[in-house]
């Protein structure tokens, strides 16, 4: 397991990772927490020329909260985002989700950035960054920074809107203090990525749903936001029945791959499962 | 000479029995120890393999200029340049005279059968630069049709190898009307058509890829008299027989080493193409050499264990009684014959009868070779497929006949008092108490209230089912008598070899034959010789895997390394007391007659004098005061074939909820009471059965080999070789009842392949117990829950005639029968 041979950089500064970008073109790869990159790079799927790693910029660590939003930088690791109290209490479907991302090992050395950029639909935080209404801060070259809302972010498989020349610097999730909030993964092992993954968050008024979000992971090239469900849940009380017949729908228009842990429509039919099961966690049912 | 007066005050605690913590663990754990791959030799070259993408393919050319140029290679070599030195792979059990057995060239020269197979060798001062270079080796094939499936290799269509004519390797029967042990099956079966209860099953033992933690590494040393190999196997002394017998290097000339290796569960019981190229490569270049695979190549290129398919007929009686069983395998072999290769589904034989009471018996398995990696020993080697497929049909049986499983067992399993018993194929186990162990596992497991839990499920339709699952297993370990191996054309014996040598400062080196990779042999083999010669656990040192301190040796696979490698060890301490006593005497002033050996003294009968064995140890080093015309050594060797296999049993009982909206699965209870014959550390069998155990459940839940149509592996790597943690088992609950073995002094049974043998089918039996009210009857493994869900899906309760679907004929496309329409392994394809 020995990669092809490489250059190495380490900038300090976002300024000087880009002009590295700049500088390498598509020869560059860029080094998050590596636990994607590093297993293609040494079954030699991929061999770049330089490799750029973020490692070493204190400006992309950390969870910070700027008015209603929070604010984390992106190379913060899974492990810190799950450490993090305001995380916990702003946006606590992220918390669940990355809870169970793989093992500790993994959520020690994994950065949320790395796995949105990465963009493996399979991937657990690309659904609650969906569902919570993320905003994606990208800097560019020259000092310029631009910022495009989650739904944008995801374009096709491992494709985002972060283009040449570019890095993802930090993800903006507007607070969603008091809301409920459920990931519902399933997995044949523990550490394996999700075969279908639901994230639900869920304000609840009086014992009925006052307003939803609904993230799918694995269900198609992107992790998809479930716009109709989350519609539909308005109103409804947090009942089996309720529920189950506002979700019904979850599957539709999904395009699910089909793999040996199950084929599309088996996906279809785990994820009207699921989604009920997450909305309920969700709104404490 | 110091003269013990008090000799008599203290009787150290028995060793036998104690949990010691492992001694070798330290090293282990912390892997700051000899890993093969930690060996650095002076002047050490790195070697890179250039594998096969295709699965069946001629070489037409081969370029390795470009490769040759890169920056710190040394050379490259193709099959072509090794041929006359690298030896073949053989198998040691051709079982028929007409086998057809494929030349196994470590590096092939012209055609590849395959993919991963290697077609060149990279030789460079580096790994990483020989790992680039290898990419640099341009080769030209000629694309085969490839066989992947089994039963499509049976048909002969498509040739995994051309020159054979066919894909047919072998077939062996064992008919117990035919060699005398019971009745004619076919009768049995006709009979029991007639008014009785014929359950007809065919079942799916996908391929698995064992999973050691330490990838598989050799270094070869050509320097020197000897050309010294070390190797992570374990079969150090096979592997040093092998090479003499096919590279034309003498057998005197051949040093090989198994270092500490890191597990192997049947995996690194074999002769591998790594081995014999990096041996030619060294031997070719005059330089060390080391190959160090990455896990990747282990997935390709290791062998794969299993693969079956299990044709089965059982036939009863109306009240359940068993009458008769015919077994009709279907082996895949993949593209060679390995070491074991055909015999492993022939180890199987005598143990689909299992503990049942049957009067007619047939075993028949084909073997046929397929365009896929080659198939050998996997923890279980033929016995957990055997297992497997009887504990499901009893399972069946009790159904069809309307009772609880574990009633249908006792009906038919041999009584306690009734052994020795010669079973219908043929074997004469001679303890065991299938009552006893079933008794404590019931009491443990809570099975009364589970089941009143499963039947309150069932009635308020929850959609968590529970279901039970039974397995009351036996196996047959301590591998072998070496007649019986003889018998069966296998080529080596089964004995064990131990050597005991007693230093002049007190302590004992214990020499012994097995290999062991991780098992604990040196903390047991120390506890043993502890007891025996009465010295502290401390004071003895276990030395093994190197064929020039342990010359005798057959390994360590078949639950054998304490059955019979333990007994040899015990046999050369009584050979050290015997030559030790009339030294004894002598330096006592008595009779050798009334001198008698106690807890590490010599002392003399009716007085309180004596003389410890240490004491006697140094006074032979000496050799100044002995008695006239002894040889001045106490040390001692001894080598023990048994006279019988041993047959460990146990009772294994586990409570499967299923989801039946999901189909996914969650083990709530898992309770097993092995009957493993007399202990000799309970914390060592406790680690055998926990990771036995998960190893079996793996079967059932998780593992599978899958291939994609054209032959590549598509389950190449942990992603998608779905190997457990700790974090997907619960916490067993083990426990143990003892009959030990006849056939061995400490009454030893063996523990290395219990769980898993024994837990796969209990895990199977319970999923299909949580759903069979939903109309399914088996699932396929790995039990997905794709797989699970497809199947409550397709279950069908009654049947158009209204009636409960009776057992499922061979009829094509039988509900769950064919794993392509039960559920997603066509799907990655």
């Amino acid at each position: 397991m020995i990669p092809a041979q490489f250059d190495y950089v380490a900038p300090t500064s976002v300024a000087d990772a880009v002009a590295a970008l700049a500088e390498h073109g598509d020869e560059a790869k860029v080094l998050a927490g590596g636990q994607s990159l590093l297993p293609i790079l040494r079954m030699r799927l991929n061999a770049p020329g330089v490799v750029i790693d973020l490692g070493r910029i204190p400006e992309l660590q950390g969870v910070s909260e700027d008015g209603d939003h929070l604010v984390i930088g992106a190379m913060t690791t899974y492990a810190a985002v799950l450490a993090s109290e305001a995380v916990s209490t702003h946006a606590a479907l992220l918390n669940k989700a990355i809870a169970t991302v793989a093992d500790p090992q993994i959520r020690h050395r994994g950065t949320v950035g790395g796995a949105l950029v990465h963009a493996d639909p399979a991937g657990d935080v690309g659904a609650p960054a969906l569902a919570l209404g993320a905003e994606l801060v990208i800097a560019g070259q020259g000092g310029s920074t631009r910022t495009v809302a989650a739904e944008d972010f995801f374009e096709d498989l491992f494709t985002t809107a972060v283009g040449e020349g570019e890095l993802l610097t930090q993800i903006r999730i507007p607070k969603h203090t008091g809301w409920g909030a459920h990931y519902e993964k399933f997995v044949r092992v523990s550490h394996q990525w999700s075969i279908v993954g639901v994230a639900a968050t869920v304000r609840s008024e009086g014992g009925s749903i006052a307003e939803a979000r609904v993230g799918l992971t694995n269900m198609g090239s992107t992790p998809l936001r479930a716009r109709a469900v989350e519609e539909a849940l308005v109103g409804k009380e947090a009942t089996d029945e309720a529920v189950r017949e506002a979700v019904a729908s979850v599957a539709e228009g999904t395009n699910p791959p089909s793999d040996l842990n199950g084929d599309a429509d088996y996906r279809k039919h785990l994820a009207t499962v699921l989604t009920r099961r997450a909305v309920l966690a969700a709104a404490g049912a | 000479m110091t003269i013990t007066e008090d000799r008599a005050s203290e009787t150290p605690a028995a060793e036998i029995g104690k949990a010691r913590t492992r001694k070798e663990d330290q090293r282990l754990i912390t892997g700051r120890t000899r890993w093969t791959d930690n060996i650095q030799l002076p002047g050490m070259l790195h070697l890179a393999m250039v594998r096969s993408p295709f699965a069946h393919a001629t070489i037409s050319a081969i370029s390795v200029d470009e490769a040759k140029g890169a920056p710190g290679v040394i050379a490259v070599f193709t099959g072509e340049d090794l041929k006359d030195i690298q030896g073949v792979n053989i198998t040691a059990w051709p079982i028929s005279a007409d086998q057809k057995t494929p030349d196994h060239l470590p590096v092939a020269v012209s055609h590849v059968a395959h993919a991963g197979e290697i077609v060149a060798v990279v030789a460079a001062r580096s790994s990483a630069e020989a790992r680039d270079a290898a990419e640099l080796v341009d080769v030209d094939y000629d694309e085969l049709p490839a066989v992947l499936d089994l039963k499509e290799a049976a048909k002969d269509e498509v040739l995994a190898h051309p020159d054979l004519g066919t894909n047919k390797s072998a077939f062996w029967q064992l008919d117990s009307a035919g060699q005398g042990s019971g009745g004619d099956v076919d009768e049995a079966i006709a009979k029991a058509r007639d008014g009785g209860i014929v359950i007809e099953r065919e079942y799916r033992q996908q391929r698995l890829i064992p999973a050691f933690m330490e990838p598989r590494s050799t270094v070869v040393d050509p320097t020197g008299e000897q050309v010294t190999m070390w190797s992570a196997t374990q079969v150090p002394h096979v592997l040093r027989f092998c090479i003499a017998a096919t590279t034309g290097l003498p057998e005197s000339k051949i040093r090989v080493i198994a270092p500490d290796v890191g597990g192997g569960f049947g995996g690194k019981l074999q002769t591998t193409p790594e081995e014999f190229a990096t041996l030619a490569v060294a031997r070719k270049l005059g330089k060390p050499c080391k190959f160090t695979e990455t896990r990747s190549e282990t997935m390709v290129s290791g062998h794969h264990g299993r693969d079956q398919w299990q044709k089965l007929t059982l036939a009863a009686e109306k009240d359940g009684t068993v009458t008769g069983l015919k077994v009709e395998l279907m082996a895949d072999l993949g593209a060679y014959a390995a070491i074991v290769g055909g015999g492993v589904p022939v180890l199987g034989a005598w143990m689909f009868n299992s503990i049942y009471k049957f009067g007619a018996y047939q075993f028949n398995t084909t073997n046929y070779y397929t365009n896929k990696t080659w198939v050998d020993a996997y923890r279980g080697a033929g016995r957990p497929e055997a297992t497997y497929a009887i504990e499901r049909l009893m399972d069946e049986l009790a159904v069809e006949v309307g009772v609880d499983p574990l009633e249908i067992r006792e009906k038919n399993w041999i009584k306690h008092d009734e052994f020795p018993f010669t079973t219908v194929a043929g074997m004469t186990y001679d303890s065991g108490n299938y009552e006893a162990a079933t008794a404590k596992a019931k009491e443990l497991f809570g099975y009364d209230e589970l089941r009143a839990e499963q039947k309150q499920r069932r009635e308020s339709n929850d959609p968590v089912q529970l279901g039970l699952g039974v397995s009351t297993f036996t196996e047959m370990c301590g591998l072998a008598p070496s007649r019986i191996l003889g018998a069966l054309s296998y080529g080596a014996g089964g004995w064990e070899s131990a050597s005991i040598r007693m230093l002049a400062t007190g302590t004992v080196e214990v020499v012994t034959g097995t290999s062991p990779h991780g098992q604990g042999h040196e903390t047991a083999w120390s506890q043993i010789v502890a007891d025996r010669l009465g010295v502290p656990f401390e004071n003895v040192e276990v030395l093994h895997g190197d064929t020039q301190i342990a010359p005798k040796g057959m390994d360590s696979y078949g639950s054998r390394s304490l059955v019979v490698g333990g007994e040899a060890v015990l046999r050369a301490a009584d050979k050290v007391i015997e030559k030790a006593k009339p030294i004894a005497a002598h330096l006592l002033e008595a009779s050798v007659d009334d001198v008698e050996f106690k807890a590490g003294t010599f002392g003399v009968k009716g007085t309180d004098k004596g003389v410890t064995i240490s004491e006697v140890a140094l006074a032979t080093w000496t050799g100044h005061n002995l008695p006239d015309g002894i040889e001045p050594t106490i040390d001692a060797d001894a080598t023990f074939d048994p006279d019988n296999f041993s047959f460990p049993h146990g009772t294994h009982l586990c409570a499967m909820e299923v989801d039946t909206e999901t189909g996914a699965t969650k083990m709530r209870k898992y309770v097993c009471v092995d009957d493993i014959g007399t202990i000799i550390n309970p914390l060592i069998v406790e680690g055998q059965v926990h990771g036995g155990l998960v190893q079996g459940i793996a079967q059932a839940l998780w593992e599978g080999a899958e291939y994609d149509d054209q032959g590549t592996l598509v389950t190449g790597s942990f992603v998608d070789y779905t190997l457990p943690t700790s974090a997907d088992t619960i916490s067993f609950i083990t426990d143990h009842t003892t009959s030990p073995s006849t056939y061995n002094t400490l009454g030893t049974k063996g523990v290395g392949e219990a769980g898993t043998i024994a837990s796969t089918p209990a895990v199977v039996n319970a999923i299909v117990d949580a759903v069979r009210h939903l109309g399914v009857n088996d699932i396929v493994m790995p039990c997905t829950p794709e797989r699970v869900w497809k199947a409550i899906q397709a279950g069908s309760p009654v049947n158009t005639e209204g009636e409960r679907d009776a057992a499922p004929h061979f009829d094509e496309g039988a509900p769950n029968q064919d794993p392509a329409s039960g559920a997603s392994e066509g799907s990655g394809q």
